[in-house]
């Protein structure tokens, strides 16, 4: 049977740290009509949280910008989270998605961020162009009542 | 969301860090800051980072726990973390830090001298 569409967001907001927190609430918030388990909305907020992050510091490098968030749910319970910015991009995804490499050794930030994306959910895709920006694609399907 | 904050103790030769509140890239900071200015203060030999009130920590709080390890492990102490839950235990183990630093466990809010008095024991 294919998929149908059921709910969707869409939020924009700049590229200021202060906005980590709020983002990874306002997507857990929306995934929550989907009545997932605790560890499933502790896992949305981790990668929003940790996309969202990476947009701020290496996106954009904390100057000026927009970080877009989009979030669709489907009818077999999965869920895509699209986190995009118009940043810089990634000149070698390969290089950056190695668990413990850091592009920012001195913010100790532990170059877990895309290992923790990849771990928490079903899928995750890297679209990146030099100088256009970087969006990461996050699906998760959640469970099924028996 | 918590404000991350954190409350420090120290008591014969122990240092006691309670953190609380969500640990991200925005607000490791300022923790950073805080717990590095009483690592030089004390120098303890044992520092306890007690995670029980920790709502929310992603690779920010990752990199801040390995951070403090490495500074503690410089000032020649050893480094023990106190009641993750399980969101921030899952973190912990994805990185292997379950196997680089002692995680131990107490029925109720870290009892501090439940850690004492097991310190001593050695």
């Amino acid at each position: 049977m294919k998929k149908e569409l059921i709910n969707e967001m869409n939020l924009r907001i700049p590229a200021l740290s202060v906005n980590e927190s709020f983002a990874r609430y306002a997507v857990s918030s929306f995934v929550s009509q989907l009545d997932p388990t605790l560890e499933e909305i502790a896992d949305i907020r981790t990668v929003v949280s940790e996309a969202v992050t990476n947009s701020v510091i290496h996106g954009y490098r904390d100057s000026k910008g927009d970080v877009f968030i989009s979030v669709k749910y489907y009818s077999d319970r999965s869920v895509k989270i699209t986190v995009r910015d118009r940043g810089c991009g990634i000149a070698d995804i390969e290089k950056v998605t190695q668990p413990f490499y850091t592009g920012d050794p001195a913010g100790e930030r532990g170059g877990m961020g895309f290992t923790i994306m990849s771990s928490f959910t079903d899928k995750m895709k890297i679209k990146s162009v030099l100088g256009r920006g970087t969006a990461v694609i996050l699906i998760k399907r959640l469970h099924k009542d028996a | 969301m918590q404000q991350a904050k954190c409350n420090i103790e120290y008591d014969e030769g122990i240092l006691v860090i309670s953190v609380s509140g969500d640990i991200d890239h925005h607000s490791a900071k300022p923790l950073r800051e805080e717990i590095d200015t009483n690592l030089y203060l004390y120098r303890a030999k044992t520092v306890i980072m007690d995670l029980s009130g920790v709502s929310f920590m992603d690779s920010s709080g990752l990199g801040l726990i390995l951070g403090r390890y490495s500074r503690v492990n410089d000032l020649e102490g050893r480094m023990i973390i106190a009641n993750p839950d399980e969101s921030v235990s899952k973190i912990l183990a994805l990185a292997g830090t379950d196997r680089l630093i002692t995680i131990k466990r107490t029925d109720e809010t870290a009892s501090h001298r439940y850690f004492n008095t097991e310190v001593k024991r050695g």
